[in-house]
Formats: structure tokens, C-alpha cells, sequence
């Protein structure tokens, strides 16, 4: 790669690799789709003249059975299954990346402590872990926001004191260290800010993972509640309907596909870019 | 020897750790749990005879103690809705989720393996960019959307397999292979995307290696390089991914035998959490979650044997 195009800015330099852009694209879409949603009323207005009808010019998407219009709610939906995923990694990022930095940096009985716990918390499957959360705190949008950040902060944790241990060594980290500056100073001024990228991009990775984990325990009834609309709660809904009007199952479940598939390819492209080695 | 015992060892705190998580997730429950397990209106005595029962006013160590004493015994206490033991409900909801699971692994493997080999031989043709391309949307495709489409598929558009329950293979062969063929496919088609893409990878680093030239130099017939010379080495790291994802699959059946009604332990743990019955979500939780440490460290031990270098490594 010429040196001109290393100096590109990131966007750029994502734009050109076509899976990465087709993820940004993606993103981008569903991202619209969310803010256009206030203009679409009908998210949760029932219409009992047009239940389970077919989708057409007035309902692109179609109606469910209480006549709601599937493209409000699916666009409504957006908003939630973003607003868990961008909540539940922003959560797990904050206290994971501290528990891992601060354990990676420290090291000693700190790093011993803190990362037996983030053990534990690993050796669960996730989607069990984040289910005993929300079963134990009850069903609601921020229980689910809880259940799945709980779920992230081991594996930000990890990658975050894997920085930690690595830059600790190195020179600029031993010269702070010798003019007298405090630890924490050394950690939040030296250590942070050259550990954050691949903590940001395993975080866009696990946005992809939320986005599903929040859709999992909306369809078995312990995420986001009816009648606000979610993906998940949509094809709980449309599991009794497969028959009649299986648009109901086909539209939510390809909304999470797509999103999810935008930010796992948005996360690959940032995740080579980013890469010292490009 | 030395090594599995420590690995073993190791394993301890972890194993300890998951005994008080699960514990503590039922003293997380907000207000009385008798209260939550019974409802408001329940009989005064009825709350009084639960309470007693788990020990409610001792101190919240002192529960613990008592409840990892039981469960080193093997008592997970009894359910609440149905009396029954936690360990005899599990034990019956176990059977149909391994056989799922290896099922479900089977698919993986035989849609997996030949999809990763191809690609990997004609690197950057039209089969390679296909195979990467399903892949791809395999791992981003919520596995009980999948099944959804697949009951619309094969169920209803075309009655040949049922959408759900479970038939036990000696009472019924061919009615069991039916019944599990939907949710096999479902759960399998998840892990495959990731096993493909593990052994193109690795397939495509082995096809330039030196001893893979040489084979080829003698004369040896393509196939039989590919798929017995280079293949088995390849297969290594797929093992390891292969452990790891049968250790995920314990998290993934829980979606998966919702949608099939599979009487499995992800159907009791759900229904349980429905029914507030908490000494069988804590006794299915805690148990999955052993499953899942313990399939792993199967995964790292057989690696171990496996690979020749690892063992004599110190």
C-alpha cells in the first residue's frame, strides 16, 4: 500500500475495501431507518380493519394481527435493538475496559482478582448468563441492557489487559514511570488512549453479538416487553401466524440479519485497517 | 499427567465461582423470593413453610453454604411447581439435548468440511467466493429466524418434516431422525459457517507447505494430497474451534428447542424461568454452565493429545 493511502482517513480507507463498505452501508441503513421512525406512525396503533393484511402499496411490509403496520414497527424496532446494543456494549466497555486495563496494568494479586472473576463470568455460555439475569431482575429494556453488558465485560476486559500488559513494557510507559508520575496518570494519559483501537474495534464486533443476544431473550419473552416493538418480540408474535401471514417472520427476522451482517462486515474492515500491518 | 492436573486444578476456583453466581442470581431477585416464586396472594403458611424450607432469614453466606453443600452431594434441591428433584428433571432433559447437539454437530461437520476443503483448493474461483459468501451470512443469521424459515420450508409449504416435539430414538427410529432433522439443521447451520471458515483458512496455509509441494513432486494424486495429507493436518485448529462451539451449543440450544418444543434443558430452564420455578433455572444454569467449562477443557486436553508438540512443551 502506497504511503499516500496509509495516510487516508479511516472512512476512506473503509470506503475502499467493498465488504467493509457494504458493512458501513448497512449500518448506515439501519441507522436512517431508526431516526425515520417518528415519521412513521403506526408502530403500536392497531387497526382492526386491516389485520394480517398482505404486504401492499399502503402496507409495504404488510399488518400484523392487531393490524399494526410491520414497516413502523420493524423501523421502531431498530431504535431498541440499537439502543440495547449501543447501551449494552457502551456499558461493558466502560467497566470492562477499566477492569482490564487497570488488572493488566497493575498486574499482581489486582490482575489475579479481577480476572478470576472475569473468568467465572466467561465460563458461562451468554445467552444463559444474560437469561439467569433477566429471569433473576425480571423482563424490561434495561434488565436486557444489564444482561447483555454483563455478558460483554469479560471479553472487553480481556482484550483490554492484553493492551495493558503490552504497553506497560514499553519505553514511554517506563519513562512516565521514572519522572514520578502517578500510576493511574501513566494509565489514563499513556496506556489509554494507545489501547483504545482494538478495544473499540472487539467492540463493534460485539455490537453485532448484542444486537442478536437482545433479539434471543425478546423471542423467548424475557427481553424488551410487547407492546414496545422489537425484532425478537416481532417473530414471537409471528410464530402463531407462520401459516396465514408469514411476512410477519420474514421481515424482522431479515432486519436482524442484515444488521447484524452489516456490523460484522463494518467490524472484519475496521479490524483490518486498523491493523498495524495494512 | 502433570498438565491435566493442572489444567484441572485450575478449573476449581472457576467450577467454585459458578456455584456462587448461581446462587447469587436467585438472591437477586428483587423483594421476597417466596413472595416471587408463590405470588401475592399466596397462603401465609404456604410463604412461612418456603421460607423455612430455604433457610431465608440466615444470613445470605450461611444459604450458600448450605446450598454448596447440597450441590456437592448432588441435590439441586426440588421444583417448585412440580415437586420433583432438580437433578431427576435434568437428567431426563439432558438425553434429548446431547442427542441434539450431536446432531447438530454432525450436520456442521459434513456441510463444513468438504464446503472449507473446496473453497480452500480453488482459491479465489467462483465455488470459494460462494462458500465464503454463505459463511458469512451463516454467521450472522439468528439461528431461530433460521428454524422459523425452516418450519415455513419444510413444515407447512411442504408438510414432509414436524415443526416440533420429540420422539425417543428406540421407541421410533425413523420418527426420531424426523423430528430431530429440523433443529439439527437449525443449530448446525450456525457452527458450519464458523467450522468452514476455520478450515479454508487453515487448509489454504497447509496447501503451500513444503511437505504438500513434495507429495505433489512424487506424483501422488491430487485428491489424496488434499485429503489425506493436507486435510488431516488441517483438521487440528478445527478440533479446537469444533470443542469450543459444542461448549456454545449448551447456550444456543436454548433458543433452538424453544422454537422445536424439544423437551431439552434449554426448553426446562425457559419454561422454568416462566413459571418463577428458581431452584430449576439455578440447578439448569448451573449445570449447562459445567457442561460448557467441562466440554472446553475436554476441547484443550484433546488438543493436547492431539498435537505431539503441545504435549512435550513444559
Amino acid at each position: 500500500m502506497s504511503a499516500i493511502a496509509m495516510r487516508a482517513p479511516l472512512w476512506l480507507r473503509l470506503l475502499r475495501d467493498p465488504r467493509a463498505a457494504l458493512g458501513l452501508g448497512l449500518v448506515v441503513l439501519v441507522l436512517l431507518g431508526a431516526l425515520a421512525a417518528p415519521l412513521l406512525p403506526g408502530a403500536e396503533t392497531p387497526d382492526f380493519m386491516a389485520t394480517l393484511a398482505a404486504p401492499d402499496a399502503t402496507h409495504w411490509l404488510g399488518t400484523d394481527d392487531l393490524g399494526r403496520d410491520t414497516l413502523s414497527r420493524i423501523l421502531a424496532g431498530a431504535r431498541v435493538s440499537l439502543l440495547v446494543g449501543l447501551c449494552s456494549v457502551g456499558a461493558a466497555l466502560l467497566l470492562g475496559g477499566t477492569i482490564g486495563l487497570v488488572a493488566g496494568f497493575f498486574g499482581g494479586w489486582v490482575d489475579m482478582v479481577l480476572m478470576r472473576l472475569m473468568d467465572v463470568l466467561l465460563a458461562f455460555p451468554g445467552i444463559l448468563l444474560a437469561l439467569g439475569i433477566t429471569a433473576a431482575l425480571g423482563a424490561s429494556v434495561t434488565n436486557t441492557v444489564i444482561a447483555i453488558a454483563v455478558v460483554n465485560l469479560p471479553v472487553l476486559a480481556r482484550v483490554a489487559r492484553g493492551q495493558a500488559l503490552a504497553l506497560r513494557e514499553l519505553d514511554y510507559v517506563k519513562a512516565q514511570r521514572a519522572l514520578g508520575f502517578a500510576p493511574l496518570t501513566i494509565l489514563w494519559r499513556a496506556v489509554l488512549p494507545n489501547a483504545l483501537s482494538p478495544i473499540l474495534v472487539q467492540a463493534s464486533v460485539l455490537l453485532a453479538a448484542s444486537i442478536i443476544t437482545e433479539s434471543y431473550l425478546s423471542f423467548l419473552g424475557l427481553g424488551v416487553q410487547p407492546p414496545t416493538p422489537s425484532w425478537g418480540n416481532m417473530l414471537r408474535d409471528a410464530i402463531g401466524f407462520l401459516d396465514q401471514a408469514p411476512w410477519l417472520a420474514w421481515f424482522p427476522g431479515l432486519a436482524i440479519f442484515l444488521t447484524v451482517l452489516g456490523f460484522n462486515l463494518l467490524g472484519d474492515g475496521l479490524r483490518d485497517r486498523l491493523d498495524p500491518r495494512d | 499427567m502433570r498438565m491435566i492436573a493442572g489444567r484441572i486444578l485450575a478449573l476449581l476456583p472457576v467450577l467454585f465461582g459458578l456455584c456462587v453466581l448461581s446462587f447469587l442470581l436467585l438472591a437477586a431477585v428483587p423483594g421476597d423470593p417466596v413472595t416471587a416464586m408463590l405470588g401475592l396472594e399466596a397462603d401465609p403458611i404456604a410463604i412461612a413453610a418456603l421460607r423455612a424450607k430455604y433457610a431465608l432469614d440466615d444470613p445470605l453466606p450461611l444459604r450458600f453454604l448450605a446450598w454448596f453443600w447440597q450441590v456437592l452431594q448432588g441435590d439441586l434441591g426440588r421444583s417448585i411447581q412440580t415437586g420433583r428433584p432438580v437433578t431427576a428433571m435434568i437428567g431426563s432433559a439432558l438425553l434429548p439435548t446431547l442427542q441434539l447437539a450431536l446432531a447438530a454437530l454432525l450436520v456442521s461437520l459434513v456441510i463444513a468440511i468438504p464446503a472449507g476443503v473446496v473453497a480452500a483448493t480453488r482459491r479465489n474461483g467462483p465455488s470459494d467466493f460462494a462458500a465464503s459468501l454463505i459463511a458469512l451470512c451463516g454467521l450472522s443469521l439468528p439461528s431461530f429466524w433460521l428454524g422459523i424459515l425452516l418450519i415455513m420450508g419444510f413444515s407447512i409449504a411442504l408438510p414432509l418434516l414436524p415443526s416440533s416435539g420429540h420422539v425417543p430414538f428406540l421407541a421410533d427410529p425413523w420418527e426420531a431422525l424426523r423430528h430431530l432433522a429440523l433443529p439439527a439443521l437449525t443449530l448446525g447451520a450456525a457452527m458450519a459457517a464458523a467450522t468452514m471458515r476455520m478450515t479454508r483458512a487453515t487448509m489454504i496455509e497447509i496447501l503451500s507447505a513444503d511437505y504438500i509441494r513434495t507429495a505433489r513432486a512424487k506424483g501422488l494424486p491430487g485428491r489424496r494430497v488434499v485429503w489425506r495429507h493436507a486435510l488431516r493436518n488441517a483438521l487440528m485448529p478445527v478440533v479446537t474451534l469444533v470443542g469450543l462451539q459444542l461448549g456454545q451449543l449448551m447456550g444456543g440450544v436454548v433458543v433452538t428447542e424453544s422454537v422445536f418444543s424439544w423437551p431439552g434443558i434449554g426448553k426446562l430452564t425457559v419454561d422454568a424461568i416462566f413459571a418463577r420455578d428458581f431452584p430449576v433455572v439455578q440447578g439448569t444454569i448451573l449445570v449447562t454452565a459445567t457442561l460448557f467449562v467441562l466440554i472446553n477443557l475436554g476441547t484443550d486436553l484433546l488438543y493436547t493429545v492431539l498435537d505431539p508438540r503441545l504435549r512435550n512443551r513444559r
